[in-house]
């Protein structure tokens, strides 16, 4: 079972070109971080024809999280409680700094991989309360919903930044100055949600949407599908990764998550507020809540740094390679804007394999 | 973030299983999935997040061969 089979990709090529022939430009949007990572890493743009453009959308968590809800976790920081966050975000700026530059001030600041492993440093450290900055989208969240139900320690707080995904699709769409042809779904968060979840879209906007999972087979089938779709002047939802994706997601998580989250509006850096896209804790888990325990008071600061061009990357408009700050003032060892900080930024990728 | 490794379920013990990645091993929680021993499964963040259906990926890619 190899789905990178450098044979199968290479004929996936001659028929995307083949079927794309003589049709107008069409601009397919992936919206994962980890589709951004595959495409950028395993060269597949460079395997389409010119009229099939590929562009990133607002995929990667720590690039979209405000700069206002990172100055909450350093102002908490700051305040002497056990910090706990996931990889890049403790290197994104914000108007009281980053969570390392924190961590060098003194601040207990740390990286870790699971809700989990946080959990457990809360257990092990009874005296102090531990806070995790849970960012991310429904495939990180559901983590977070598991981990509440199931007795974490009292000392324990989250710091909850998480999102609904497909409001933000939907915003995307319902924007006049962008023209989006189709979308590949991101392939994790649709594990839960379900390939079924994305039809409104298609329904309301008439674009063409394949679920995908992250291999390259993966990603060349899925646009493959999308331009076959265009072609025929349908718009449905299509599922590639059935391997993973069931039409109605995952119950027993869908479970976990109604318990724990109930619907908002959030604040997406470069998009702005998105309504229905916040998720905040029911009634029954407020009380993990660190915004309610500890009352961060932060100032918003700049979102965007001056001359960074992030707010139209996340939404498609603008490609890395134009920014006039993109790999001059701007690269993956000294970042100025979110993109080029996380390993799934558009920015990142594009200089790092592009 | 959305990144996961696809695994096999070695053994279970409560919410925990031990996941076999090609040879390296590490424990996830299992609280997302309905899972046995045998089992492939996605983990993300240290949860296994859905089984992988062996079935629907070797259609797959019969499918690829068919449609070229």
């Amino acid at each position: 079972m190899n789905f990178r089979d450098p044979a199968l990709i290479k004929r996936l090529s001659k028929s995307i070109a083949s079927e794309a022939k003589g049709l107008p430009e069409m601009k397919l949007m992936e919206v994962c971080g980890s589709h951004t990572q595959a495409v950028a890493r395993f060269g597949l743009r460079k395997l389409l024809p010119e009229n099939v453009k590929l562009v990133s959308g607002p995929g990667c968590p720590v690039c979209v999280t405000p700069s206002s809800e990172i100055a909450e976790a350093v102002w908490i920081a700051k305040k002497g409680a056990i910090v706990t966050t996931y990889g890049d975000l403790a290197r994104v700026p914000s108007s009281l700094g980053s969570l390392f530059e924190a961590k060098a001030g003194g601040a207990d600041v740390r990286v870790v991989y699971s809700i989990a492993d946080a959990g457990e440093i809360a257990r092990k450290n009874p005296g102090e309360k531990t806070v995790h900055v849970a960012i991310g989208f429904e495939t990180t969240a559901q983590t977070t919903a598991a981990f509440l139900n199931s007795s974490p320690p009292k000392n324990f707080l989250v710091l909850n930044c998480h999102k609904w995904f497909l409001p933000a699709m939907d915003a995307l769409l319902a924007s006049r100055d962008l023209k989006i042809d189709g979308y590949i779904c991101p392939g994790h968060v649709s594990t839960l949600v379900g390939s079924n979840a994305y039809r409104f879209l298609s329904e309301k906007y008439g674009v063409p949407q394949v679920v995908a999972g992250f291999e390259p087979l993966d990603v060349m089938l899925a646009v493959l599908m999308l331009v076959r779709q265009l072609n025929k002047g349908e718009a449905k939802v299509e599922n590639e990764y059935i391997r993973v994706v069931k039409p109605e997601g995952n119950a027993k998580a869908l479970g976990l998550m109604g318990e724990t989250f109930g619907v908002g509006n959030a604040e997406w850096r470069g998009l702005g507020v998105i309504n229905g896209s916040g998720m905040p804790f029911t009634r029954r888990f407020g009380h993990f809540d660190a915004r309610y325990a500890l009352k961060p008071k932060v100032s918003r600061g700049a979102d965007m740094p001056n001359g960074c061009a992030c707010a139209n990357v996340l939404k498609g408009k603008t490609e890395p390679k134009d920014c006039r700050l993109f790999g001059r003032a701007c690269t993956p060892e000294k970042p100025i804007g979110p993109c080029m900080v996380s390993v799934e930024g558009a920015c990142h990728n594009a200089l790092r394999f592009e | 973030m959305c990144l996961a490794y696809p695994g096999k379920v070695v053994s279970i013990s409560g919410k925990e299983g031990l996941i076999d990645y090609g040879g390296i091993r590490k424990k996830a929680r299992l609280d997302l999935v309905k899972v046995k021993k045998g089992d492939y499964v996605i983990v993300h963040t240290g949860f296994a997040i859905e089984k992988v259906d062996r079935k629907n990926a070797l259609l797959t890619l019969k499918m690829i061969r068919e449609t070229l």
